[in-house]
C-alpha cells in the first residue's frame, strides 16, 4: 500500500518537536478564534492566514491542519451554549445541543460534541487517506475541457443548489469573477481592469478578498445592527459522558462520518445538508422520540461527527482537484496559492512530502483536540462572555494586519475596505457572500482552462465537450439549471388540483 | 449604499425599492467591464480565444443578472438580510456607527506610514471599540495599546513578518 508508507513518513516529518509545536499552536489558535461568536471557521482560517506567511510551506500546513478542525470543534462549542451558530454546520448542533445546556447537560453536550468530531474526523480523514490518491490517478487523465466544466459545475451549483435566491447568488459570483479578471492576463499579458494602476496589474490577493469579504464586511454588518443587550452563554463544567450516554451516542458517531463525507466532497454546500440528513436520521432511529427537542443526544452526537466528516470530504477534493467545495476550503486554496502550490491531480506526485505531512497533521490535529478541549472546555465557555466592541475591534485589527502583511503595502488596506463595504451591502441585501469567494478563487483557474481547451481545438467549441466526461458534468449542470422550473410546474399543476 | 436609515411604519418608496441601487451598481460593473474588453488592443491572430473574451461574458451576464434583479425587486422580491449571533434585525440599522467604524480603519491607512504600526493599530482598536459602544477609557486604551505592541513583536520577531515599526520602534 503505497499511500500507507508517504502517511507514514509524513508522520516521520509532523512529529518533530518543532512540527508538532506549530500543530499545537494551530489547534488552540484555532479553537480560540472558532470559539468566539461570531467567527466561522472560514473567517477563522483568513484571519490566522497571515501569522504563517513567515513559515516554511511544511509547517505552515501543518499549523493549517490544527487551525482547519480546531475552528470547527469551536464552533460547536458556541451554538452549544449560546445557542448561536458562528456558521451553516453548526446550526443543526444548536437544535439539540442547545436544549441539553439549558437542561444542566451541557457537559455530557460538549462530550458527544467532542468525540463526535473525534471519530468523524478519524474516519473522515482515514477515508481521504484511502481515496485521495485513487481520485488524483483518476483526474491526472482529464484534461482542460474537463476541468472547465467542472468548474462551471461549481459555479452553477454553489449559486443554485444554496441560499434562498439565485438571481441574487448569480450576482454574487460575478461580482467575484469580475474582481479575479482584474490584474495582467495570465496568457498574453494584456491589462484587464487595471486602470493604468501598476498595483492593480498584480490582480488582488485573493486573501486580501477573502479577509475583506468575510471580516471586514462582517464586522461592519455587525456594527449596524448590534445587539446591544449581549446573549448570555450557559456556564458549563467539565465535559463527561455517562454509560447511557455512550450507549445511544456511539452509533450516531459511527454513521454520520458516511453521510457528511461524500457530500463534503461535493459542491453542495459543505456541512450544511448532510448535518441536516444526520439529524434527520438519528431522530428517525432513535428510540427516545419524545426527548427530540428537548435535547438529545444523539442529535449532537450525529450532526457533528457528520460535519467533521464532511471537513475531511472538502479537503479531499480540494486537494486531488483544486476544487474548493466551502468557503473554508477556498481560503486553503487560497494559502496554498500563496506558496506558489497548486492543488491538483499533480500535488500528491510534485509536493508528496508536503501533503502527506498535512494529512498526517490532520490525524494528530484530532487527537490534540480531544485531549485537549475536554479539560479545557470551561476556559473556552469564558470567551463567549468576551464583550462585543473587543471582538469586533479586534476582527478589524487583525484583517488589517493580514491584509498589510500580504506585500507590506498600504494600497492592500484601502482595497481591504473597498471591497469589505461590499460585503456589507452583499449582506443587507442578501447577496450570499461564499459565490462571490469562489468566483475570486476559481474564476481565473477556469478562464485558463477554457482558453487552454480552446487553444488545442483550434478555437472551435466543440474541443468543450469532447469527452464523456464533461458532457456527462454539462448534463448534471442544465439538470441543476432546470430544476427549479420543473418543480414549479409540479407545484402549479398540484396546485390545480387542489382546493 | 442608499436609503438605509429609521424604519418608519411606512417607507418612502426610495427605501422600499433600496434594493433596485444594487441592480444599478450591478449594471454599472457590467459596463465597467464590457468597456474595459472592448478597448483592449486587438492581439494578432492567435489560436483559441483572447483576453477580451471572458471578460466579455462577466460584463454581459453582469447587466443580465442586474435586469432580472430589478425584475425581482419590482414584483416584490426582497434580498434577505443576513443574520448572526449579534446581530439584531429588529432595530434599524444603525449607521452612525459604521461611519465611526469606518473612520478607525482609515486611520489605521493613514497613520501606519508616518507613525508605524504599533500606535495605528492601537488607534485602529480604541476607535474602533469605542465606534462600538465601548466606553471604558481606563481599559480600552490600555487594552488596545497591548494588543497592538504584542501584535507587533509576535509578528515582526518571532513569526518574521515584518510590519512598520515608525518613530517608537526606533526610540525603545
Amino acid at each position: 500500500m503505497g499511500s500507507f508508507t508517504s502517511l507514514i513518513d509524513g508522520f516521520g516529518t509532523a512529529l518533530t518537536p518543532v512540527n508538532l509545536m506549530y500543530a499545537v499552536i494551530g489547534v488552540l489558535l484555532g479553537t480560540t478564534i472558532g470559539v468566539l461568536p461570531g467567527i466561522g471557521a472560514a473567517m477563522a482560517v483568513a484571519l490566522l492566514l497571515p501569522i504563517t506567511y513567515g513559515l516554511d510551506p511544511t509547517g505552515a500546513f501543518i499549523m493549517f491542519a490544527g487551525i482547519y478542525y480546531g475552528s470547527m470543534f469551536g464552533g460547536s462549542t458556541t451554538s452549544i451554549l449560546l445557542n448561536t451558530p458562528g456558521e451553516t454546520s453548526s446550526v443543526v448542533t444548536a437544535m439539540e445541543g442547545n436544549p441539553m445546556a439549558k437542561r444542566g447537560r451541557g457537559s455530557q453536550a460538549l462530550a458527544a460534541a467532542a468525540i463526535g468530531h473525534f471519530v468523524g474526523g478519524m474516519i473522515g480523514t482515514l477515508l481521504l487517506v484511502l481515496l485521495a490518491p485513487v481520485v488524483a490517478k483518476l483526474a491526472v487523465g482529464i484534461g482542460a475541457p474537463d476541468f472547465f466544466a467542472i468548474m462551471l459545475l461549481a459555479f452553477i451549483s454553489v449559486t443554485s443548489v444554496l441560499g434562498k435566491s439565485r438571481v441574487r447568488g448569480f450576482a454574487s459570483l460575478l461580482i467575484g469573477l469580475a474582481i479575479g479578471l482584474i490584474g495582467l492576463d495570465e496568457m498574453t499579458g494584456q491589462q484587464r481592469l487595471t486602470f493604468g494602476s501598476l498595483h492593480l496589474s498584480d490582480g488582488i490577493d485573493v486573501v486580501v478578498v477573502a479577509v475583506a469579504l468575510f471580516a471586514v464586511g462582517e464586522s461592519l454588518w455587525v456594527a449596524a445592527h448590534l445587539r446591544r443587550i449581549q446573549a448570555e452563554p450557559i456556564p458549563v463544567g467539565r465535559p463527561w459522558l455517562g454509560r447511557g450516554d455512550v450507549r445511544r451516542s456511539w452509533r450516531p458517531w459511527l454513521r454520520g462520518p458516511f453521510i457528511g463525507f461524500p457530500f463534503g466532497a461535493i459542491p453542495a454546500g459543505g456541512a450544511e445538508i448532510p448535518t441536516f440528513l444526520s439529524y434527520v436520521t438519528e431522530r428517525r432511529l432513535s428510540k427516545n422520540k419524545d426527548e427530540w427537542g428537548k435535547g438529545a443526544i444523539e442529535g449532537v452526537a450525529g450532526p457533528e461527527a457528520t460535519a467533521s466528516a464532511s471537513a475531511s470530504g472538502t479537503l479531499t477534493s480540494m486537494l486531488t482537484l483544486g476544487l474548493p467545495t466551502t468557503a473554508t476550503a477556498a481560503v486553503m486554496l487560497a494559502a496554498f496559492q500563496q506558496y506558489g502550490i497548486q492543488p491538483g491531480p499533480l500535488l500528491f506526485e510534485r509536493e508528496s512530502g508536503l501533503v502527506w505531512a498535512l494529512i498526517a497533521s490532520l490525524f494528530i490535529a484530532l487527537v490534540l483536540l480531544l485531549v485537549l478541549n475536554l479539560p479545557l472546555a470551561p476556559v473556552w465557555a469564558k470567551l463567549l462572555r468576551i464583550p462585543r466592541p473587543y471582538l469586533y475591534a479586534g476582527i478589524l485589527f487583525f484583517a488589517s494586519v493580514g491584509a498589510y502583511a500580504v506585500s507590506g503595502d498600504v494600497v492592500d488596506l484601502v482595497v481591504l475596505f473597498v471591497i469589505g463595504l461590499i460585503g456589507l451591502a452583499m449582506r443587507r441585501y442578501g447577496l450570499p457572500v461564499l459565490p462571490a469567494v469562489i468566483g475570486v478563487i476559481l474564476g481565473p483557474a477556469a478562464e485558463q482552462q477554457l482558453r487552454r481547451a480552446l487553444q488545442i481545438s483550434d478555437g472551435s467549441v466543440s474541443g468543450l465537450v469532447n469527452s464523456p466526461m464533461s458532457v456527462t458534468v454539462y448534463v448534471l449542470i442544465l439538470a441543476i439549471l432546470a430544476w427549479p422550473l420543473v418543480r414549479r410546474r409540479a407545484r402549479d399543476q398540484a396546485s390545480m388540483v387542489g382546493p | 449604499m442608499s436609503g438605509q436609515g429609521s424604519t418608519v411604519e411606512r417607507q418612502p418608496w426610495y427605501k422600499e425599492y433600496s434594493e433596485l441601487g444594487v441592480s444599478v451598481v450591478l449594471a454599472a460593473l457590467g459596463v465597467l467591464v464590457l468597456v474595459d474588453a472592448i478597448s483592449m488592443p486587438a492581439i494578432p491572430a492567435q489560436r483559441g480565444i483572447g483576453p477580451d473574451v471572458v471578460p466579455i461574458v462577466v460584463g454581459g451576464a453582469l447587466i443580465l443578472v442586474a435586469a432580472l434583479l430589478a425584475r425581482d425587486v419590482l414584483r416584490g422580491g426582497k434580498g434577505e438580510a443576513e443574520g448572526g449571533e449579534d446581530i439584531d434585525l429588529s432595530a434599524p440599522g444603525d449607521w452612525r456607527t459604521v461611519l465611526l467604524l469606518a473612520a478607525a480603519f482609515l486611520a489605521n491607512v493613514v497613520l501606519i506610514g508616518p507613525l508605524g504600526f504599533p500606535i495605528s493599530g492601537a488607534v485602529l482598536f480604541w476607535g474602533a471599540a469605542y465606534a462600538l459602544g465601548s466606553r471604558d477609557f481606563v481599559r480600552d486604551p490600555l487594552v488596545a495599546a497591548g494588543l497592538s505592541l504584542v501584535t507587533y513583536f509576535v509578528f515582526n520577531d518571532l513569526l518574521g513578518v515584518s510590519l512598520p515599526g515608525g518613530p517608537l520602534m526606533g526610540v525603545l
